[in-house]
């Protein structure tokens, strides 16, 4: 374990002391576990290739099927309207969280209780079954004349009632996330803000939500994932999306394992674009909170397996230069 | 004799039980420069505020440049002014922070132009244009579009003055400017700060810096525990003061 430090410049008086090239130390551990590790991953990965059982090319045969795909929009459309009635009705019950209006704020806190408090199946449940409760819906003025009369059970199908259940239950969850990430933001941004005559609404959309990303956009991220799994519960109300459309067609076909390995793979690969689409808004919103460059995701991969053959300048460009030592890490 | 810029009468603040402004009555002039001084927890910040109204007093009248702070009197009675009118009061004063308050997602140009094209309704590129003037005249226009986070920090100091000016405003208030600094760089804040009151601002500073005061003011406010104790010219106030506290209070600050 002695190598003979070659590259090392010899270091004279008028020479000031070049860059340390020393060798890194090694760890036994490491590679051992490494060893282990590998063999582990070579017999899985042999077994899930070779067993028949998986059915590999039944999985391959219903991958791109219209069915199949069409239960995938389903689920994508659930999916991005329960998000977006989920974080707009976050945002609203966060800031009547925070009102001074002991009513608004009471409001608030009652829905969030509620609506964490039930299972969102029975929730899922209840907005399909809501004919029972109320077989037609009014508008008009309240306790007065009717202009609009709705039948409940045509208005409220098994996709809106999906909708409504998961995007009314993620507003709760989400007006969580974002109250964190207000109350995070600095006080003195608001002092700032007040200050220089801007009023409390614009003050919140200008100054104080935009900081507040930085907090909610990690725990979205895992919401809307999250989010894109808890659609599969629909299969309860019949509606087909992803897995309820794999579901029917094993139902006929008893190729069970097969479409649920189909399905899996749809999950895994829009859960996949999801995590990178999270890295790119992160980095949009992070601009100024950090001195160090911001990296695009393809930079940060080779920066983390070749660090000492990528500099990056301060700008966040990576140059190849054979020998670099600065890591992104290092510039001010 | 002009109308005072900012009157304070019998002025009196309470947080909960602890009453930390307890009867202020001071008043400053157009183009004068006023220093509060005293020790921490005197009260001398919370006054300051109270005068753009980001604290509401108790009991008492203030007023800005004529005009009463937070409220409006019809006869006998006190009405509290809607949110949208004291907004518009306090974008007519300039406030600078002992921690700066810059907003951080935005560069040195965005911090300053926020306001202008925000509050006052200006046209992007003019504010662009003026606040590139602003940038010049605090000394960091080779930082136009950097974020706050890679400006020293009496950078980021002349970056928030230059954004309170950019309003336009005809009263600045300095609350500790120089608190949070290392000292080498609290020379360039104060050079900042001493050319704007030759061009004649009407300034109101929490200061620790004796210095700056003797220099600049033309009243010296002396605070000790929500009350003014002595105030006048900083010659007097600073050399010899009258007062026990005042002296003992010098004392510890000139000791080091």
């Amino acid at each position: 374990m002695t190598d003979p430090v070659s590259a090392t410049p010899e270091i004279t008086e008028t020479e000031p002391p070049g860059e340390i090239e020393a060798v890194p130390v090694r760890h036994l551990g490491r590679w051992i576990s490494a060893a282990v590790i590998f063999v582990f991953i070579v017999a899985l990965a042999r077994s899930v290739a070779t067993n028949p059982r998986f059915q590999w090319d039944v999985v391959g045969h219903y991958l791109f099927t219209g069915p199949i795909l069409r239960g995938l929009v389903t689920t994508l459309e659930l999916t991005a309207l329960a998000m977006a009635i989920g974080i707009v009705l976050g945002i609203v019950l966060a800031l009547m969280r925070l009102s001074r209006s002991l009513l608004l704020s009471s409001v608030s806190w009652i829905y969030i209780w509620l609506l964490r408090g039930t299972p969102v199946l029975v929730q899922l449940l209840f907005w399909n079954f809501i004919a029972a409760l109320y077989p037609s819906i009014d508008l008009g003025i309240p306790f007065g004349p009717s202009f609009v009369h709705l039948d409940a059970n045509s208005l409220i199908t098994p996709f809106v009632a999906a909708t409504l259940a998961l995007g009314l239950n993620e507003g709760a969850y989400m007006s969580e996330i974002i109250r964190a990430g207000i109350i995070s933001v600095d006080e003195g941004q608001t002092d700032a803000a007040q200050a220089l005559g801007m009023t409390r609404l614009k003050t919140m959309r200008r100054i104080v939500l935009p900081q507040a990303m930085r907090v909610i956009i990690p725990p979205t991220g895992n919401e809307t994932i999250s989010m894109l799994k808890t659609t599969s519960l629909v299969a309860f109300i019949a509606l087909t999306d992803l897995l309820y459309s794999a579901q029917l067609i094993y139902a006929r076909t008893y190729e069970t394992i097969p479409l649920l390995i189909v399905a899996s793979i749809w999950y895994l690969a829009v859960t996949s674009v999801l995590s990178i689409s999270q890295y790119y808004i992160e980095r949009y919103f992070g601009r100024g909170a950090t001195r160090e460059a911001s990296l695009t995701l393809f930079q940060r991969i080779r920066l983390g397996i070749w660090p000492r053959h990528v500099d990056v300048t301060e700008e966040g460009q990576i140059l190849d230069q054979a020998g670099a030592r600065r890591s992104g890490g290092e510039h001010r | 004799m002009s109308e005072p810029m900012v009157k304070a009468e019998r002025v009196r603040k309470r947080f909960g039980r602890l009453e930390v402004l307890k009867g202020i009555s001071l008043e400053v002039e157009p183009k004068e420069v006023t220093c509060l001084l005293g020790p921490s927890g005197s009260g001398k910040t919370t006054f300051l505020r109270c005068i753009n109204h980001l604290e509401e007093i108790n009991a008492g009248r203030l007023w800005v440049d004529g005009e009463l702070v937070g409220y409006r009197q019809v006869g006998n009675k006190l009405h509290e002014l809607h949110e949208s009118d004291v907004a518009r009061k306090r974008a007519e004063i300039g406030m600078v922070f002992q921690r700066f308050n810059l907003f951080p997602h935005m560069t040195a140009i965005e911090n300053i132009i926020e306001a202008p094209v925000q509050v006052k309704g200006v046209r992007r590129r003019d504010a662009i244009d003026s606040a590139r003037q602003l940038l010049k005249r605090v000394g960091l226009e080779d930082k136009t579009d950097e974020y706050p986070s890679r400006l020293s920090g009496g950078q980021q100091q002349r970056l928030a003055i230059a954004r309170a000016l950019a309003m336009d405003p005809k009263l600045m208030l300095f609350d500790e400017p120089t608190s949070a600094l290392d000292p080498e760089l609290v020379k360039e804040v104060l050079d900042v700060m001493r050319a704007l009151a030759r061009e004649g601002m009407t300034m109101i500073v929490v200061t620790h810096e004796l210095g700056f005061a003797r220099d600049v003011a033309d009243t010296v406010v002396f605070m000790d525990e929500g009350a003014i104790v002595e105030q006048g010219k900083p010659a007097v106030v600073l050399e010899s003061p009258r007062e026990e506290r005042t002296k003992r209070f010098l004392g510890l600050v000139q000791e080091h």
